[in-house]
């Protein structure tokens, strides 16, 4: 490790997609302001580098920690654990930090479904049905693999966390716009916001930057985007019975789902205060939908066959019940 | 089963109807388990489903929802909108490993005191056959970090 | 019992008063155990003083919490005693007098929610704990808040120009207040204008009415809309906004005189279906009645040879003062009110329903106000008590209560006025006709003042009282002496026989139902009905003329069936309520109410279909939607919606139901409730 005297930055992928990195990369010429600022200490998409280097840092020694990816197994911990002792700001940088995200969806099933999907389904290449083993014995002695988790974690269900920053991506825009805030910090020309704040997105949601006109909303069916045939480009989504999360998530984006045809799916987590993203939607839809009977409010909801990915796809492992019960429950 | 398990019920009340009519069922001195515990609202309208979901992830092991009667809601037809919503909320509920029986939806007017404890009576019941949901008492996040109730488990591979 | 801690840093001060009542809660919860348990374990969540007492909220019980705030400065109060509907008021007070805002004070229920409804003191006395532990867990969250005050408008509406209404609109008017009275048909009287005597003194209708009517068409204080329907309803109490459609009369009220040559000049004859129960006939311009009010004619269109066939025009031809204008239209007007009283009363009972008693299919099977215009001196036969032929003078009558009233096939309610008004008949028939009388009833009720002595007096004079509900009304003769009778078979349930009675005469004492439109008017006016139709008061027992809507009263049978001393008194009662709020000018209401955060408003107008009182106005202009406060009722319907979590609710917000959970199981304690 190199020392040049720059504030030290370092980015981590737990469980996740890669996304975020890219999403990082995306941000162009900015980059260039990050390696004139920050000496990169670790990050380990973009450059070789070792756990024991990190280890053998001062607590504190580096200033800026962008985490990505959830708590999947005892490793994404203990380097949870190790960046936050490390760092002095640790950002929950991305949806799967955040709140669970895609991967936290498999806190709907058992564990051990997880891996059988993973390792024994058609989709996987392993004729001969080989299955990590957490304990291996080799001619060197016993090796380890880090222990699988029975539900995915979000980064603060593990560790404190400095600041939110959320988005499947989060948008390269918002990154440039943090990138510049820290810079400015750095320079004494700005202030942090407080602890446990949100950074690189809005305070309201996608209704709030969505072109498409709106009104009274009175529902009697939902339908999935693909099954309408003929969208009007200019009505509100959720209006033309297409469940569209955007009433409930945190804007940022700018809308861009909505403005490009599709309905919203809620990546970017919910509003400022929300503390279960799902429930608001639930609500939400709930309510404006057309019917007092019982039988034809029934016979609408069908139109949401798997409520839970409708309205926890990004957010279950955040929100307030994290997982469905086998998966809890653990080893089964 | 736990033996002596004994249920513990978040109720969400009406202020106008279900709240009266526990208030009638103890003028009236009429007897139901001691195992629920209510919370006044103005309106099942009020009711956000986060309040249930709060309740279970909590340490309750069933939540019983009342109103006024259909047609009959102070506020016109509010409870019309707590029923959709409830009906919404019980689909993911049951997606999420919760049996639909531990969140009941009970209409009591003000003048329905025997009704509703024989409604709390049922459920009390019902859940206690059903056993404790133990939901995992995960704390609120939102940069607290966390107190781990669920040790890190090795899933058998 | 008394408990007291050092307060901690930054925490609320919070006093903790648990009621003995007398042994209603101390019977079954310990609850001297109870308060040294908040003292001990609540002493974390901020509780600096607990106290048991024998009754909270005797005055030394609420001094104690007024002498605790002062000294120990406490900032929250919570009491568990009895339901916050019986004290929550009291404690409030205590608190606002000892300078603490009052809704700081929360009062939770370990009597009626926990010591009279459980058996297991054990188990009691752990839920008064999770109880307390929600309260306060609760009251640390609530804020200080004031309540809204609105001011009044003098003026007051009142729909309905039947009995109840006119007495309301009155007093307001003797009081020296503007009144609006609405009434849908030509003519105010409502339906006491259509009898003949009313019991149980016998006093003639139009002789007690007529004056009250013309009182209400002559008083300056009055403006009187017949004719008319209420449209539309807008703003709140105090300040409402009424659009009120002036049907089309034909006839220029600025140039009539009410000299009636126009009815006796139209050449069309309509039955009169509604003054007159369809026994008699009307003209197509006509009033109701000679002594309506006003004394201005209508035109009934649909019935009118010039306006279906394009020529007549008798009326307009022979109207001495040119009052008869042919192209008026429908007239939109708005009134401003302050409140608004509902009178609009009920409808007869529908007795073709009741098949097996053969009204409309039997001629001499009469409705009861059919009978009252057979027995009014200006009604259809001029009082001659006559069979449908209009001639025949009946040799034996008979009369059954509760048709449709307390029946389950129909009504379960008692309609109230049929048994007096069976005896009413009864008395009548007897006394015009010397008919022998027969009364079926299921139970006598005649309660309230001198009735049951008019029941005496009925006896006395011979009519025959058979105790059983009838079941069928048929002219099938059986039995020698039946032909050409009715003959009515019922159980006598005190001689535990069957009867058949043969009479020439039927009188089916209806019940009353609600308006048909009535749930359409309670809508407009957003106030509800409950399931039988009926307008619900705000309370049954004590407060009978109020609804949940501030600003909106109701009087007489729109409420529940009643008889004309129970509709003058509720008219006047409400005017009393009415007349108080215009005294003191202005109004405070409750502060439970929501409000949108503008800044996280996102404009998605999940909420705009929400609220029945239309509190919820969206700017198209900003894209962010507003509550307006004094529409608000507070249901909270649209907190629990938004999906940005942008509208928060007072006296029930998220945080305080949140920490209640919390507090209710027990989470923010170290041991369990035990």
């Amino acid at each position: 490790m190199t020392t040049n005297g720059k504030p030290k930055f370092a980015m981590y992928w737990a469980a996740s997609c890669g996304g975020c990195e890219i999403a990082v990369l995306n941000i162009g010429e900015k980059i260039l302001d990050v390696d004139a600022n920050f000496e990169v200490a670790f990050w380990p998409v973009a450059m070789d580098a070792k756990y024991k280097d990190v280890e053998a840092m001062e607590d504190g020694a580096i200033l800026l920690t962008l985490f990505n990816g959830g708590i999947r197994n005892e490793e994404n911990a203990e380097i949870a654990r190790l960046l936050r002792r490390k760092s002095q700001i640790l950002v929950a940088f991305g949806s799967c930090a955040c709140e669970g995200c895609i991967p936290g969806l498999a806190n709907l099933s058992k564990p051990q479904d997880v891996l059988d999907t993973v390792y024994s389904t058609v989709s996987t290449d392993n004729p001969n049905a080989v299955r990590p083993q957490y304990h291996y014995q080799m001619p060197e002695g016993v090796i380890h693999i880090p222990t699988f988790y029975p539900v995915l974690k979000t980064l603060d269900q593990v560790v404190d966390v400095d600041y939110y920053m959320p988005g499947c991506p989060p948008e390269s825009h918002q990154i440039a716009a943090v990138i510049d805030l820290v810079i400015k910090v750095l320079h004494g020309e700005a202030q942090l916001p407080a602890k446990g704040a949100t950074i690189g997105a809005g305070n309201s949601t996608v209704c709030d930057d969505c072109p498409r006109a709106r009104n009274v909303k009175l529902i009697k069916k939902f339908v999935r985007i693909q099954d309408v045939p003929e969208l009007d480009p200019h009505l509100c989504l959720l209006e033309q019975g297409v469940p569209c999360n955007g009433p409930a998530t945190r804007n940022g984006c700018g809308a861009l789902c909505p403005q490009a045809g599709a309905q919203c799916i809620g990546c970017y987590g919910p509003a400022e205060g929300v503390i279960d993203y799902g429930a608001r939607l639930i609500t939400a839809f709930a309510s404006v939908i057309d019917s007092n009977d019982p039988a034809e409010i029934e016979r609408i909801l069908d139109g949401i066959p798997d409520p839970a990915g409708q309205f926890y796809r990004f957010n279950l492992a955040g929100s307030l019940l994290r997982a469905a019960k086998p998966a809890w429950q653990g080893k089964l | 089963m736990t033996e002596n398990f004994e249920p513990v019920i978040i109720g969400f009340t009406c202020n106008w109807c279900s709240y009266r009519a526990a208030d009638l069922a103890g003028t009236a001195r009429v007897k139901y388990p001691p195992n629920i515990r209510l919370i006044r609202l103005m309106c099942s309208g009020r009711l956000d489903p986060t309040f249930v979901l709060k309740a279970l992830a909590s340490g309750a092991d069933g939540v019983l929802i009342t109103g006024c009667h259909p047609g009959e809601c102070h506020y016109l037809e509010q409870n019309y909108k707590a029923l959709r919503r409830f009906l919404l909320l019980r689909r993911t509920l049951v997606q999420m490993g919760i049996e639909p029986d531990r969140v009941r939806l009970v209409w009591a007017s003000a003048a329905e005191g025997v009704r509703l404890a024989e409604e709390i009576t049922k459920m009390v019941e019902a859940v206690r056959q059903l056993g404790p949901l133990n939901w995992p008492k995960w704390q609120q996040t939102n940069g607290h970090g966390e107190h781990a109730h669920i040790e890190a488990e090795e899933v058998s591979a | 019992m008394t408990t007291e801690n050092k307060p901690q840093e930054g925490q609320e001060r919070i006093g903790v008063y648990v009621c003995h009542c007398g042994s209603n809660i101390a019977g079954m919860v310990d609850v001297e155990h109870v308060a040294k348990w908040a003292g001990e374990e609540l002493k974390d969540r901020g509780v600096v003083v607990a106290r048991d007492y024998k009754f909270m909220c005797s005055s030394l019980g609420q001094e104690l919490i007024e002498n605790d705030i002062k000294e120990l400065g406490l900032t929250r109060v919570l009491v568990a005693a009895c339901s916050p509907h019986l004290h929550e008021q009291t404690f409030r007070t205590a608190s606002a007098r000892a300078g603490l805002n009052p809704y700081l004070t929360e009062l939770v229920s370990i009597r009626e929610q926990v010591s009279w409804v459980h058996t297991d003191k054990q188990a009691a006395t752990a839920k008064s704990k999770a109880v307390i532990s929600g309260g306060v867990e609760r009251v640390i969250h609530h804020e200080p808040l004031e309540p809204l005050v609105v001011p009044i408008h003098e003026a007051t509406l009142v729909v309905g120009g039947g009995i109840a209404g006119i007495q309301a609109a009155l007093e307001l008017a003797d009081a020296g207040y503007p009144v609006y009275m609405v009434e849908r048909e030509p003519s105010i009287g409502g339906h006491m204008a259509q009898f003949d005597k009313t019991f149980p003194t016998l006093d003639c209708a139009a002789c007690i009415l007529t004056p009250r009517m013309v009182s209400v068409g002559m008083h300056p204080n009055i403006k009187l809309f017949t004719w008319s329907e209420v449209t539309k309803v807008d703003g709140y109490v105090g300040n409402f906004t009424v659009t009120i459609r002036k049907k089309a009369r034909y006839v220029n009220e600025e140039l009539c005189t009410g000299c009636g040559i126009c009815q006796e000049k139209c050449p069309k004859k309509v039955i009169d279906e509604i003054y007159e129960a369809g026994l008699g006939y009307r003209k197509a311009v006509y009033t109701p009645f000679p002594q309506a009010v006003p004394k201005f004619p209508v035109i009934d269109r649909p019935n009118c040879t010039y306006f279906q066939k394009g020529t007549c025009k008798a009326c307009e031809k022979f109207c001495p003062t040119n009052a008869i204008d042919f192209t008026q239209e429908d007239e939109y007007i708005t009134v401003e009110v302050g409140n608004i009283i509902l009178a609009t009363g009920y409808d007869l009972f529908d007795a073709r329903r009741v098949t097996q008693y053969g009204y409309g299919r039997l001629a001499n099977v009469f409705t009861s106000i059919e009978f009252e215009r057979l027995s009014n001196a200006a009604g259809p036969t001029n009082g001659e008590i006559v069979l449908r032929d209009g001639v025949t003078k009946p040799d034996a009558v008979g009369i059954i209560h509760c048709v449709g009233s307390r029946d389950r096939n129909f009504n379960n309610y008692c309609s109230v006025i049929c048994c007096m008004q069976g005896l009413k008949f009864a008395h009548l028939v007897h006394e015009r006709t010397g008919a022998t009388v027969y009364n079926f009833y299921i139970d006598m009720r005649t309660a309230y003042k001198a009735y049951d002595e008019f029941y005496q007096r009925v006896l006395e004079e011979g009519t025959l009282f058979v105790r059983g509900k009838v079941a069928e009304v048929t002219d099938a003769a059986r039995l020698p002496g039946e032909e050409g009778k009715l003959i009515i078979q019922v159980e006598d349930t005190l001689a535990g026989i069957q009867r058949r009675i043969p009479v020439d005469m039927v009188i089916l004492s209806a019940g009353l139902e609600p308006r048909r439109d009535a749930k359409e008017v309670a809508k407009l006016f957003g106030i509800s009905c409950s399931a039988d139709g009926w307008f619900i008061e705000k309370h049954p027992k004590l407060d009978p003329v109020a609804t949940m809507t501030e600003g909106i009263f109701i009087a007489g049978c729109v409420q529940g069936p009643k008889d004309i001393p129970s509709s003058v008194a509720q008219g006047a009662a409400a005017s009393a309520r009415v007349l108080g709020r215009i005294r003191q000018g202005h109004i405070e209401l409750e502060p439970v109410r929501a409000s949108v955060d503008e800044a996280k408003c996102s404009g998605c107008r999940i909420c705009n279909n929400l609220c029945p009182f239309n509190a919820i106005i969206f700017h198209e202009d900003r894209m962010v939607t507003e509550i307006n406060p004094a529409l608000c009722q507070g249901c909270g319907t649209c907190v629990a919606a938004c999906p940005a979590g942008a509208i928060s609710g007072t006296v029930f917000s998220n945080e305080q139901i949140f920490a209640q959970i919390d507090g209710l199981l027990g989470l923010t304690l170290e041991h369990a409730f035990s």
